[in-house]
């Protein structure tokens, strides 16, 4: 009845407006960094690559994304190690502040981000740490450690337990089994953990806004850049940002098939 | 090898499960948990003070009773409510599309939804401001076919609440998705030949089995949309200010910590009432088990 040709046709294309609607902001922004007017009108009369020149040859952009990518990757490294060992507390044993755990997980994931960034800057202060980079690693970890946690969990949900108890029981030892068994198991959901939390810090602009000090993020500096002045350079950033990005998805993709193959085997 | 087995007994001794969320543990109480009660013991601090630690007081409460701060508050809560509601709207039938309609393209589809996700804010605010500002693309494109265009569509309260419910659509589809998935087919078509209507169906089997999805995915777009700022900055260029912005004016250009912390700790008791209350309807190793 309701599976007709209609209702089928209607569903794909609701699915494909809100699919493009959701790429349109890329797709101008990208349209604005190739327009040489200083401000964007469309239709764009000129095209010109200079805003990309002048980006590329920016010391302060060419610092911006070298912090991006070294307080994303500090995240993830670190996040991904923690969050091994907490989905595995989380999905696999048994224990008694369990309930607690999972609940007490999700909290930083459902909290304003601005007012983290605030409270940690407080908290920063209040210690005499000093706000850079470093501080921008640790307040992005209380956010997406978490994340990566829950992540890691849904793999550590799905897999057979008894595969572990079966290593014990022929006499592997613990660190044996963890090695051999869990980590590879976990495989795909550490690989998706790791993509997330490299993607997550990547765009992040709260937590950084108040931690990193003098250093400066990509977000943060797109943001001082739009209240302070409007220069096409903030679309050539931003695209060259998105582009990033999508490397970084397309690369986490290919690894995660490639592991998924060889589970196949 | 003596030595080894001790320490191995102590080890299996404590609790695996304690042991390895012993670190996540640790990273929040000195990230998360720690920060907030500084915060908390802030907002009772005298005016303007920069100590934790003086006689406490709840003059900053009263200020922001006194001081209409009442209107940015009932502005962030409406703004939340209103994108919470429509975010459901649109994405129910998109999960419900995705689902059913997108045949094996569905993870791959899913994905290029939620990938924006990973863009940050700004850059995607940004694109939607030269898209419906004046001679932006939707005013300039109309003006070229037709000889006139809307002018500016920015700066209202209408495209700050579009800006937040781009924002925030992955957040309410990835929750109503999964809840979906709890909705088996067999007990729908088993449902159709005991002959139920659609409406029926809709009601009585999917909405009550989705029903965590779309509790979580509510909650958190309830929630982080309760702490947005930078829509009304960039979309609204402040045509309203919202709870967040307050916050973060009263750190900075008012250098008044006490008064951002009690206003932070209002934001959190609004946000905390909602979590706790939804929360307890949900079971999270249901939610996420049962992929």
């Amino acid at each position: 009845m309701f599976d007709s040709v209609l209702y089928r046709r209607l569903a794909k294309s609701y699915l494909a407006l809100i699919l493009s609607l959701m790429y349109v902001p890329m797709l101008i922004v990208a349209l604005a960094s190739i327009s040489k007017s200083r401000f964007f009108v469309f239709p764009v009369r000129r095209y010109d690559m200079k805003w990309y020149e002048n980006t590329f040859s920016s010391l302060q952009i060419h610092d911006g994304f070298l912090t991006s990518l070294t307080v994303a990757f500090c995240v993830a490294l670190i996040s991904v190690t923690l969050a091994v060992f907490g989905a595995l507390a989380y999905a696999r044993h048994d224990w008694r502040g369990k309930s607690l755990f999972q609940q007490i997980l999700l909290v930083p994931v459902f909290f304003p981000q601005s007012v983290l960034g605030l409270a940690l800057q407080l908290w920063f202060n209040s210690f005499g740490v000093v706000m850079s980079w470093e501080a921008t690693v640790f307040a992005q970890l209380v956010w997406i450690a978490p994340i990566v946690t829950l992540i890691i969990s849904i793999q550590a949900f799905g897999y057979d337990a008894s595969v572990e108890e079966a290593a014990t029981d022929l006499g592997a030892s613990r660190w044996q089994v963890f090695r051999d068994i869990t980590i590879p198991l976990l495989g795909p959901g550490i690989v998706s953990g790791f993509m997330f939390a490299v993607l997550l810090s990547w765009g992040n602009f709260p937590l950084a806004y108040f931690t990193s000090g003098a250093d400066v993020t990509i977000p943060e500096w797109l943001y001082g850049k739009m209240i302070g002045g409007y220069t096409p350079m903030v679309p050539a950033v931003g695209f060259l940002s998105v582009l990033v990005g999508a490397l970084a998805l397309a690369i986490g993709f290919s690894l995660k098939a490639f592991s998924g193959q060889k589970d196949n085997k | 090898m003596d030595s080894q087995k001790s320490i191995s007994r102590v080890w299996s001794s404590l609790s695996s499960g304690l042991l390895c969320s012993a670190p996540l543990f640790v990273l929040l109480g000195l990230g998360f948990f720690g920060p907030l009660a500084l915060v908390m013991l802030y907002s009772v601090q005298p005016r303007g003070s920069f100590s934790p630690f003086g006689t406490p007081t709840l003059e900053n409460y009263i200020d922001i009773i006194e001081q209409a701060f009442y209107l940015s508050f009932g502005w962030s809560l409406l703004l939340a409510i209103i994108s919470t509601a429509l975010l459901l709207i649109i994405c129910y039938p998109l999960a419900l599309a995705l689902k059913r309609y997108s045949g094996g393209m569905a993870d791959t589809l899913t994905l290029l939804v939620v990938a924006p996700l990973f863009v940050a804010e700004n850059i995607r605010l940004q694109g939607w401001v030269l898209f419906f500002d004046k001679a932006g693309f939707l005013d300039g494109s109309l003006n070229y076919l037709f000889g006139f265009g809307p002018g500016s569509l920015v700066n209202n309260v209408p495209s700050i609440v579009f800006g937040m419910v781009y924002i925030y659509l992955p957040f309410m589809l990835f929750p109503v998705l999964l809840g979906l998935s709890n909705v088996p087919t067999d007990v729908r078509e088993a449902a159709l030949d005991l002959g139920a209507s659609k409406w029926r169906i809709f009601r009585d089997i999917e909405i009550p089995l989705a029903m965590p999805g779309i509790l979580i995915g509510s909650l958190l777009c309830f929630v982080i949309s309760l702490g947005a700022f930078s829509e009304a900055k960039f979309l609204g260029k402040g045509v309203i200010v919202t709870i967040a912005q307050d916050i973060e004016s009263a750190f900075s250009y008012g250098q008044n910590w006490p008064r951002g912390s009690a206003l932070a700790v209002l934001l959190i008791i609004l946000a905390g009432t909602a979590v706790f209350f939804a929360m307890r309807k949900i079971d999270l190793n249901k939610v996420l088990g049962t992929r």
